[in-house]
């Protein structure tokens, strides 16, 4: 029953979404399908707080390595759950001042904001930011001319990472702009790789890529793939 | 121990160091200086800032904001032009997000640009707040063909009815063009497979450097301008921003009754002396202003010549060079990112040739 139904489910929604979109007549069901999905994903932000308190929770009872973490992990999820469902330090609203409830909970000064603009916003800007110096270093350390395919590579990256900076045109400035070997001018020669080599070879990527998502949606509808039920079958 | 000994065990934390000031250096020296690099518009870009631009003012445009602060650094100036480039041309600006914190973005984007630069813009009949809605592509496959199902509300809970600009939109087929920057899943593609693709929608990108190469297959006929990270942001932004001074320029003129003057005649040879812009008219005769246009130029009073001279002068607002800004960082780093990639290689092979492997 636990295995059935789910399959039941993903099986009916999933032919009736393709049946939709060629059938004009039942589109009306396949916005309904849509909807759906819509709320479950909403449903699902609950769900991940409750898979989220779970395995923290569990970490912190058994003691076990990083635990600390857990505990900074919970204790900042709670708080900020708590300013933003029970509107703390949120000032009310101008417009409904008899009504404590009805003050913009993101708005600038409010609690949920200074969390968000001191907090939250540094912090994930930070992470992204460091990557330059993993990128620099690993650049450095890996990035080898080792074969023919390792040489393309090499060359196409510093014709890119030339032509995207004002460098790239300062070099070859000298190559006229109109003439015959305009193409070869950095910034055209980056475009050029961008527009013709990247698009052909991701073409071919993306038409692989949907003919695998068809084949496993398809095997997911009849119900042969149940990886994603979870379980290991 | 040799030189290339002591390469091969070089500490990473000394290359981090490099790429530190490599970053710090440009930001502290263009800060101070306030001088940006030149850009030299591609293609893309100036599809981008055409499609907007052939728009008749008024004209519906969705914003979707699909990024993060992680990823503002890169898409935020991109975000910005956009804004901008809508604001000057007076199309009404419909924002909504599909990431989390994406109603956070379009709240600092939306007072970084029409807060403080277009104030005279009103909520709910110009621009409205959508916010975001949780869904991924099934919030684009619902509004697609049914708006209201998913933003009842915008995002301060107003109910959309009682909101003016929101009359006539029934669904995504309602808007005159998509506008989309993302930094990831759910983004761009997800915009061109359920939205710009079945409904024939113009759809402009902004993405980061990332997923860039994974959108250049679907121009240009599902996508119709791409700005890829934040080299494509500064081409775009170096575009709206000589537009936007020429569209002020022009309208400055017609306000004092020289109409018809194109924004494109405004260069930054234009004198910077009101004595020299009756002969600046005169030398444009035909190319580009008539004969009325002249009379009526020189016939200006020294106050009105004077604001002309301010418009073509005055220095851009910070917030509208962020992009060209940050290309002095990006251009110091990839260079020093070849010069890693250059000593690396010479150190792998001078190893080679000893026989070693690294």
């Amino acid at each position: 029953m636990k295995r059935t139904v789910p399959l039941i489910i993903t099986a009916t929604v999933g032919v009736l979404l393709i049946v939709a979109n060629f059938i004009p007549a039942l589109s009306a069901w396949g916005e309904d399908a849509t909807t759906f999905f819509a709320i479950i994903a909403a449903m699902a932000f609950v769900l991940g707080g409750g898979s989220l308190l779970k395995v923290h929770l569990k970490k912190l009872s058994d003691r076990g390595p990083g635990w600390a973490f857990s505990l900074i992990v919970l204790g900042t999820f709670l708080a900020t759950l708590a300013i933003g469902l029970f509107k703390l330090g949120v000032p009310p609203n101008a417009a409904y001042p008899d009504k404590p409830w009805a003050g913009d909970v993101q708005g600038e000064g409010t609690a949920f904001w200074w969390i968000y603009e001191y907090v939250f916003k540094p912090l994930t800007a930070t992470m992204f930011a460091m990557l330059a110096f993993y990128i620099a270093s690993a650049a450095f350390r890996a990035f080898r001319a080792k074969n023919f395919e390792a040489i393309l590579l090499l060359g196409t990256a510093f014709i890119i990472l030339l032509g995207r900076t004002a460098a790239g045109p300062f070099l070859t400035d000298w190559i006229p702009a109109d003439g015959w070997f305009s193409g070869l001018r950095m910034e055209e020669l980056s475009v050029y790789i961008m527009q013709v080599f990247n698009t052909a070879g991701n073409r071919a990527i993306i038409i692989g890529i949907a003919l695998g998502i068809a084949s496993t949606s398809l095997k997911i509808l009849m119900g042969l793939d149940r990886s994603y039920l979870g379980g290991g079958n | 121990m040799g030189f290339l000994d002591r390469l091969n065990d070089l500490d990473r934390r000394w290359i981090f160091l490099m790429m530190g000031l490599a970053v710090a250096v440009p930001i502290i020296v263009i800060g101070i200086t306030g001088k940006t690099l030149p850009e030299l518009p591609t293609p893309l870009a100036k599809a981008t800032f055409d499609v907007l631009d052939e728009l008749e003012p008024g004209s519906k445009v969705l914003l979707a904001w699909d990024f993060d602060p992680a990823s503002e650094g890169e898409l935020g100036p991109m975000a910005t032009s956009f804004i901008r480039q809508c604001a000057q041309k007076g199309h009404r600006m419909y924002f909504i997000a599909l990431w989390p914190v994406g109603g956070q973005m379009i709240r600092s984007s939306t007072s970084r640009v029409i807060g403080r630069y277009y104030p005279d813009l009103e909520y709910g009949r110009d621009w409205v707040d959508l916010g975001f809605k949780a869904g991924n592509e099934a919030v684009i496959k619902t509004i697609a063909t049914d708006f209201g199902q998913i933003f009842p509300n915008d995002a301060q809970g107003t109910p959309i009815e009682s909101i003016p600009m929101m009359s006539g939109i029934g669904s995504l087929a309602d808007f005159d063009v998509l506008v989309n920057v993302s930094a990831g899943y759910p983004g761009s593609k997800e915009w061109v497979l359920y939205a710009a693709t079945p409904l024939k929608k113009p759809l402009l990108i902004g993405c980061t450097g990332v997923q860039a190469p994974q959108m250049y297959p679907y121009v240009p006929l599902q996508v119709q301008g791409l700005l890829g990270a934040i080299k494509g942001a500064a081409e775009y932004e170096s575009i709206v921003n000589s537009w936007v001074r020429g569209d002020t320029f022009a309208q400055a003129l017609a306000q004092d009754g020289v109409d018809g003057v194109p924004g494109s005649i405004l260069t930054k040879k234009f004198p910077r002396s009101i004595s020299e812009v009756d002969q600046w008219a005169t030398e444009n005769a035909g190319k580009g202003l008539d004969a009325d246009q002249v009379r009526g130029i020189q016939a200006l009073s020294p106050t009105q010549k004077e604001l002309l001279v301010d418009i073509a002068h005055d220095p851009e607002p910070a917030v509208f060079l962020e992009a060209q800004r940050r290309m002095g960082p990006q251009l110091v780093a990839h260079i020093l990112m070849i010069i890693l990639i250059v000593m690396g290689n010479v150190i792998y092979f001078a190893n080679r040739r000893r026989g070693g492997t690294r």
